[in-house]
């Protein structure tokens, strides 16, 4: 009894805030638009008994789906998500491999502080820090303004408004998401294994790739997904930083939603995001439970 | 073969290892024995290139190895913790040194295979290491570093994580596999029975010093101090003033007690302090009087059964105990001594030894 009620708390959670939500917006991706409120019909009528319910049911198509492979703007806009998501993790490792291996090898009464510091920026909101970015990167801004300074370019760049600037966010905020899986896993490596590497023949840097680096997949793969899975969907970073040629479904979703108020389409476009995503978090769990088996 | 010469080690203000010179020899197996914190792991990791002496030489067949990195040295080690690398299977952790060395592919699958037999594994080589037991890890790191066939093989510890029935059946399999191939070993380990059984000669340490090199049986037989005596197998050991009679010394030890007489090629002079240490399997226990030297009287307060031998604690008059081992000969679960036994120990001249510090 007691197990079942520790079952059902995880259960309702995700039947009442997931599930349920995800059928209301499946439910009107087969609508169609209305000027209404709310902006979508068939509306169902549960007055007319069980003729209202086949009424309504009759009414739903996937229109909206079709539609969606019809116009280029919204298979552009997925790949060119896919894209940016992607390349961004990559940036995300470059950057956050070094920082985790430096901290994994920093002195033991260090390790606490930096990850603290790792962690630090949550603490203030991510609108400001994304906001703070458009002030460093912008053509007056900081960045440019200490490049002049140099005396590294002439003219002011133009960083804000583009896939750079939209990079140079997702890495930013994205990360700690990297920093941490990939330190746990260094933290725990043996370093008598990094000096039976070098017993055996290897140089310091043969011993990194061949040792160090394949027993730290676990959290590099683990990190790659935590970026990349929220990036495919972000919103803020590029609507902020990038410019008009930025081009990612959170943006085309939220003007569906906002501008167009195209309550259907935007609901579609949702749904068939979240089916691109599912693939990515099956393969980030499999990846979790081959590990969680290899340490066992 | 290797030769340390006046080699100091320092970590801070802390002497690792002082002044400490010494020769190993081609083909040997040579154990370096001690408490933890003695230097030994120092030594062995200064002979795999991971610590640098801070004075002094290290060579190898005549040459200077202390610029050589560790990677350069025909020197492999075997690891305490096996150190094998759990991402690659028993075969690739085996192949992994020779792959270093640019060896030939079928070249490196015959020498794998002839270490998998050697050690006994040919039915695990695709297994991972989480997959093998803890003394199949322990085989696989003894063929990890037979592997290249280094001309000195140090072993950390090597059987510090095996059980005790499966730490003496690997004794003497590394001593077989020593025997195979002709490999100089340097073993480092804390348990005195473990470097005695499968050592040809044996160094035991303390603070950074080497306190004896001998055979086995030398160290045991004719420790050259107090520290060797009492630390390797059971002694007693008495304090007491020496002096000479004819070609034996007279130790007067304890008021009350008759002195106790013992040959020695020491040369002692007259009322300096000295010490004496008796091994218990040299003490005879008797319920009558012998004629013979060395003879005390006593009463039994403890009694060791260990089943093969029992251990009798025997405290004499001036309250020292002397211990007493006899061999169980008979099978009978009747003890000849029982406690609170009103005993006489005794031992012969010889069976002593004579100690000068």
């Amino acid at each position: 009894m007691r197990r079942a009620i520790v079952y059902l708390i995880p259960f309702t959670w995700l039947l009442v805030l997931f599930l349920v939500p995800f059928l209301i917006v499946f439910k009107i991706s087969l609508s169609d638009v209305a000027l209404a409120r709310p902006p979508y019909t068939p509306q169902l009528d549960l007055s007319q008994g069980l003729s209202g319910i086949l009424d309504f049911v009759r009414e739903l198509d996937f229109e909206n789906f079709i539609f969606l492979t019809t116009d280029s703007l919204y298979w552009k806009a997925y790949l060119s998500s896919l894209k940016i998501a992607a390349v961004s993790t990559f940036l995300t490792l470059l950057v956050g491999y070094p920082m985790a291996y430096a901290m994994a090898r920093a002195r033991e009464d260090w390790r606490p502080t930096l990850l603290m510091l790792i962690i630090l920026p949550f603490w203030t909101s991510f609108l400001i820090r994304v906001y703070s970015w458009m002030g460093i990167l912008g053509t007056e801004g900081y960045l440019n303004q200490l490049l002049l300074w140099l005396g590294i370019v002439s003219t002011p760049l133009q960083i804000l408004n583009t896939n750079w600037a939209v990079y140079i966010g997702i890495v930013y905020t994205y990360l700690p998401f990297m920093i941490l899986p990939i330190y746990s896993q260094l933290d725990r490596l043996d370093g008598a294994l990094l000096e039976a590497a070098e017993d055996l023949g290897c140089s310091r840097a043969s011993a990194f790739w061949l040792v160090t680096f394949p027993l730290s997949r676990p959290g590099v793969i683990a990190g790659c997904f935590l970026v990349f899975i929220p990036t495919l969907g972000e919103f803020v970073i590029p609507s902020l930083l990038g410019g008009s040629s930025t081009l990612m479904i959170g943006k085309v979703l939220w003007e569906e939603f906002f501008s167009n108020r195209d309550w259907p389409v935007a609901s579609a476009v949702a749904v068939v995001l979240l089916i691109i995503l599912i693939i990515p978090i099956i393969l980030f769990q499999k990846n979790q439970q081959k590990q969680a088996e290899a340490e066992a | 073969m290797i030769r340390f010469e006046n080699v100091t080690k320092r970590f801070g203000s802390f002497v690792a290892i002082d002044n400490l010179s010494l020769d190993i020899y081609e083909r040997e197996f040579f154990a370096l024995l001690g408490p933890s914190g003695c230097g030994k792991t120092t030594m062995m990791r200064m002979l795999a290139g991971f610590e640098n002496p801070s004075e002094g030489n290290i060579e190898l067949d005549g040459a200077d190895i202390v610029d050589v990195p560790p990677n350069k040295r025909a020197v492999n080690m075997m690891f305490q913790s096996y150190a094998l690398f759990p991402h690659l299977s028993v075969h690739d952790n085996i192949a992994f040194g020779l792959k270093r060395e640019g060896m030939a592919k079928d070249k490196i699958s015959a020498r794998v295979a002839e270490m998998l037999r050697l050690t006994r594994l040919e039915k695990f080589a695709s297994r991972k290491p989480h997959q093998i037991s803890g003394g199949q890890r322990q085989r696989v790191a003894l063929a990890r570093s037979l592997a290249k066939a280094p001309k000195l093989l140090l072993l950390d510890e090597p059987l510090g994580a095996l059980d005790k029935k499966l730490r003496e059946e690997t004794q003497f399999e590394l001593m077989d596999i020593q025997e195979k191939t002709g490999t100089t070993f340097v073993i480092v380990t804390h348990d005195q029975e473990e470097a005695m059984t499968v050592a040809s000669r044996v160094a035991v340490m303390d603070a950074g010093v080497l306190k004896q090199v001998a055979t086995p049986s030398q160290i045991y037989e004719n420790p050259n101090s107090r520290y060797v005596a009492d630390f390797i197998g059971d002694v007693t050991i008495l304090e007491g003033r020496a002096r000479k009679e004819g070609n034996r010394y007279e130790l007067a030890w304890a008021d009350g007690q008759p002195p106790i007489v013992a040959q020695s090629a020491l040369e002692i002079g007259p009322g300096d302090t000295c010490y004496y240490a008796i091994r218990p399997e040299k003490v005879e226990i008797h319920h009558d009087k012998p004629e013979d030297d060395n003879v005390l009287q006593g009463k039994v307060i403890d009694i060791g059964y260990l089943g093969n031998i029992s251990t009798y604690h025997v405290q004499l008059a001036n309250g020292q105990t002397i211990r007493a081992q006899n061999f169980n000969t008979e099978r009978s679960t009747q003890q000849a001594f029982t406690w609170d036994d009103t005993v006489w120990v005794n031992w012969t001249d010889r069976c002593g030894i004579l100690l000068a510090n």
